[in-house]
């Protein structure tokens, strides 16, 4: 190895997807970022110039489709890829990896391994051996253990157009948050620092669940109170969740929990909110899903989290109402009902 | 029980259970894996003692000096360690220690008093002063003393009257005393990755790490490996077993240093943890109770002390960074080892601490109430009536936690090599970085407490123990922990076909975990049922006066003491072994 100081070392992004493409291009102002697509097609467009997923690219992005590549040139990779092909790729990836590697994930979702011939609903039970963050997964494929996490409110679109915004970047090592802070703050764009890489992981996923509802709230044209109403009782229920599944509390409150709760909840942009917007204007779900371009993580979350907290005992109305929604046929004006009626009056009962 | 040989007498009677059930006994002696003493690294050490405790002194200095990089703030310490070793001196004070104590302690007190006009220098100099002074004391007091003459004094001390003990109990005829029929090694099963571990030894520096559940834990590692041919190790062992003179003869030649508890002062902790990384750096085969001291409750250790175990993370860094080029930097390898009983002597008392601790009723302070008698008296017994140990040896590990081949090559799940360099790299330079290693030393805590599960040997008595105790809990399913264990024990009777019935259920689960290479099994346990139940009944806690398990008349599960057998129960806790009883 030699002894090229940080500055010259391109950083690696895997995944050219929205999301990735923004990160990709919030890296590139300071230094070469390789950018890993999968797909040929993507790669030989960017190298081009021409715009990949609405994004003009940066002339610092370099497209490749050579995992090998990335492992070899870049010391610090983001994998930004959906959660049900990340696995996958850390396996092709691991071989690749050194210990001297940090890899900074950016993906909200969960990794689900079941036995064959199972599915979620068939499945006797779901926990934490099944269910795994990125995190983990990135620990359980690779040998790779300077890890960390991208969240916060960062709506790639508004990236792109440099809107001022921030993101928290969690890890056990200081180092890991230290080396994202250099790599991606600009005048625009804050970084945070968070030790509690599984509760910030678990806030990003969780959310999308009320994202969802949110949207489904938007779609019945209803108004502000409505949505006060679901984004104050979705953080308790998303706190009731990351506890059970292995969250501390305060990362739920901060910028990756709260901020960006908030913000997907009130943005029209956000694939999740579409799908609870379409849901509620009667589309069926297999519709809504065929006509978007890409995942939108927190319908399986809702899949997921609903059957967890059926086996760690946690009481999310929110989660298992929205999961008749999507897979059991009720209206979403049934579940507004039903949650409406819902016995519970206490406001605040964790602390 | 009867007897399977006839001349033998009466003694049989105790003895004849074990030894038709435990009948793969391949322990074999080994040979040293180094020659002569002088080759050994702990004789190098303690050749060198005065430049080593002076290098020691050094690091430990340098070390305090930048975690209180400014005079006042070192002040500031030092009063709080005055404060604390009076306080400890005042409160609790041992045998062994010098009686100077006070003095030396009134002194620095007394140096270390400074108007509000003293420069800041002269408090950097005096502090620092009063600093190397504090420090070199514990240094001396921590270093170990190996001396291969009474090392090979001791070791043949043991082994004759060890052996004297086993023959003369268990064989009884005229002469059987002065007999080598039986060794220690029928009493001591070392089982696992022995071949392994040689190999490591001659390649690496080794740290073994096992569990502590007894004070006798220390002698019966000493012994496994001499057996094993290794070089005597470096132990750190607790300063109040140097209040027992046998142990203090023991443990003083065979290499061991001294830790003491009660200090838990900065300069004390980083003196410790200087000596500890370069003795290991210089080589010396390391030994660390990771559990901090003897498991209270009974359970396997789940919380380990990360001090002396981040010592062997930065030992390791040291020598990757002071590497000359061209030579291959000698690897650590972090062995766990798990030691297995039928029987805790210290069982009433450790659980006593335990549960008064957890009930928060009344708080003891630690207090051995085991001095050389006692333990001359357990030693006999344990000789002279059954009752075998296991030790079991683990695979290797990098001080990262990966598993080692045999060559010392570190893996990962797929079997690629895996450089243990790299872990210390940041922008392909090595760098000291103490949360990194903070965070590398939790990993490496949580990957041998998973190991530690895994090669637990489970005995029959440990079956039982668990089976009993969790029925019982069943049967009072509204009783907290503390309400059952006040249950009148004369009141509590199990039927033996509903205990035999989730004894199997339970042994069936075990040996599910042992494919799935989760747990391990002593030999006893493949036996029917019926003959594991027994000999499990005959072995739990068998020294005790009020036994935690028996047979009634009627043939029956009855209990005498249910402290105890929580104890011995709590072996099994961790393996979700509850769903079957």
């Amino acid at each position: 190895m030699s002894s090229r100081s940080l500055s010259d070392k391109p950083v690696g992004v895997i995944g050219a997807g929205n999301f990735g493409s923004a990160v990709a291009n919030l890296l590139a102002r300071q230094r070469k970022v390789l950018l890993y697509a999968r797909d040929e097609k993507v790669v030989k467009r960017i190298s081009e110039g021409l715009p990949n997923r609405g994004h003009v690219m940066h002339s610092n992005v370099v497209p490749t489709c050579d995992l090998a590549e990335v492992a070899e040139e870049c010391e610090v990779i983001f994998p930004i890829v959906p959660s049900t092909h990340f696995r996958a790729m850390m396996r092709k990836l691991a071989r690749h990896l050194r210990p001297y590697h940090i890899l900074i994930h950016g993906t909200k979702g969960f990794d689900l391994t079941l036995p064959k011939n199972e599915t979620i609903e068939t499945v006797a039970q779901l926990d934490r051996t099944q269910v795994k963050t990125m995190s983990e997964v990135i620990q359980e494929e690779s040998i790779v253990v300077r890890v960390g996490c991208l969240a916060g409110p960062n709506l790639a679109r508004e990236l792109a157009e440099g809107h001022p915004s921030a993101t928290v970047v969690a890890s056990h090592f200081d180092e890991v948050i230290s080396i994202g802070k250099r790599l991606l703050r600009n005048e625009n764009f804050q970084v945070y620092g968070n030790n509690d890489l599984v509760g910030v992981e678990l806030a990003g996923v969780l959310k999308n669940i009320i994202a969802i509802a949110s949207g489904a709230l938007s779609g019945m044209g209803y108004g502000e109170n409505a949505r006060g109403l679901l984004i104050s009782r979705g953080v308790i229920e998303m706190i009731y969740l990351g506890r059970a599944l292995g969250g501390d509390l305060r990362a739920f409150l901060g910028l990756a929990g709260i901020g960006d709760l908030v913000t997907t909840c009130n943005s029209s942009l956000s694939r999740n909110f579409q799908v609870g917007f379409k849901l509620a204007q009667g589309i069926p779900l297999p519709d809504i899903l065929a006509g978007m371009d890409e995942i939108a993580e927190g319908v399986d979350t809702v899949r997921i989290v609903k059957k967890c907290a059926d086996y760690y005992r946690v009481r999310a109305p929110i989660t298992s109402i929205l999961y008749k929604v999507l897979f059991e046929n009720m209206t979403v004006n049934d579940a507004l009902q039903y949650l409406m009626r819902y016995p519970l009056d206490v406001d605040i009962d964790f602390l | 029980m009867n007897s399977t040989a006839t001349g033998d007498g009466f003694c049989v009677i105790f003895t004849a259970p074990m030894e038709v059930l435990e009948t793969k006994n391949k322990n074999k002696k080994y040979k040293p894996i180094l020659e002569g003493i002088p080759d050994w690294p702990v004789y190098q050490l303690s050749k060198n003692r005065k430049e080593f405790i002076e290098e020691v002194v050094q690091e430990a200095l340098t070390r305090v000096h930048s975690l209180r990089p400014s005079p006042r703030q070192l002040a500031e310490e030092l009063e709080t360690t005055v404060y604390r070793e009076q306080q400890r001196m005042k409160r609790n004070r041992w045998r062994v220690d010098p009686p100077d104590e006070p003095r030396f302690w009134a002194k620095i007190k007394e140096e270390l008093s400074f108007n509000a006009d003293t420069s800041d220098e002269e408090i950097a100099a005096k502090t620092r002063e009063l600093l190397h002074r504090i420090v070199s004391r514990y240094a001396n007091e921590i270093a170990g003393n190996f001396k291969p003459s009474s090392y090979k004094f001791a070791r043949e001390v043991v082994k004759f009257w060890f052996s004297r003990l086993l023959n003369g109990a268990r064989v009884k005829k005229f002469g059987a005393f002065f007999r080598n029929q039986y060794t220690l090694r029928d009493k001591i099963h070392i089982v696992g990755k022995v071949k392994h571990l040689r190999r490591l030894a001659r390649q690496g520096t080794v740290i073994m790490v096992p569990t502590h559940f007894s004070n006798l834990d220390s002698i019966l590692i000493g012994w496994v490996i001499h057996s094993l041919g290794l070089p005597a190790f470096i132990y750190g062992a607790g300063l109040n077993l140097f209040n027992i003179k046998i142990f203090a003869y023991f443990m003083n030649s065979l290499g061991a240093y001294k830790v003491d508890r009660r200090k838990k002062n900065l300069p004390y902790l980083e003196t410790l943890k200087a000596y500890s990384t370069l003795a290991i750096q210089k080589g010396a085969h390391s030994l660390f109770f990771p559990g901090g001291t003897r498991s209270r409750s009974g359970m396997i250790e789940k919380n380990l002390k990360r001090g002396l175990l981040s010592t062997a993370i930065e030992a390791q860094r040291n020598i990757y960074m002071n590497a000359i080029p061209g030579e291959t930097p000698r690897k650590i390898f972090v062995v766990p080892v798990t030691l297995n009983y039928h029987f805790v002597l210290e069982a009433p008392d450790l659980i006593d601490d335990y549960l008064s601790i957890k009930g928060q009723d009344r708080y003891l302070p630690e207090a051995d109430k085991y001095g050389s008698w006692q333990l001359l008296q357990f030693l006999f017994k344990f000789f002279t009536k059954g009752s075998n140990i296991s030790v079991s040896i683990g695979q290797g590990l990098d001080v990262m936690g990966n598993y080692v081949d045999d060559h010392g090559n570190s893996l990962d799940a797929e079997g690629r090599l895996i450089n243990t360099e790299d872990y210390f790299k940041s922008n392909g330079q090595i760098t000291v970085d103490l949360q990194r290693e903070d965070e590398y030393t939790r990993m490496l805590s949580q990957k041998i407490v998973k190991e530690y599960h895994r090669i637990n040997r489970v005995f029959s008595s440990h079956l039982v123990a668990f089976v009993a105790f969790e029925l019982w809990q069943k049967k009072y399913p509204r009783l907290d922990l503390f309400g059952l264990l006040r249950l009148p024990e004369e009141d509590q009777v199990l039927e033996y076909e509903v205990f035999r019935e989730a004894c199997q259920r339970v042994r069936k689960q075990i040996v599910k975990l042992k494919k799935e290479g989760k747990i391990n099994i002593a030999t006893h346990m493949k036996s029917d049922i019926d003959t594991v139940i027994r000999h499990g009944l005959d072995n739990v806690g068998i020294f005790h006066l009020k036994r935690p398990l028996l047979m009634n008349k009627e043939g029956n599960i009855i209990t005498r003491d249910f402290n105890t057998l929580y104890y011995y129960h709590n072996r099994l806790v961790g393996y979700e072994l509850e769903k079957f009883v």
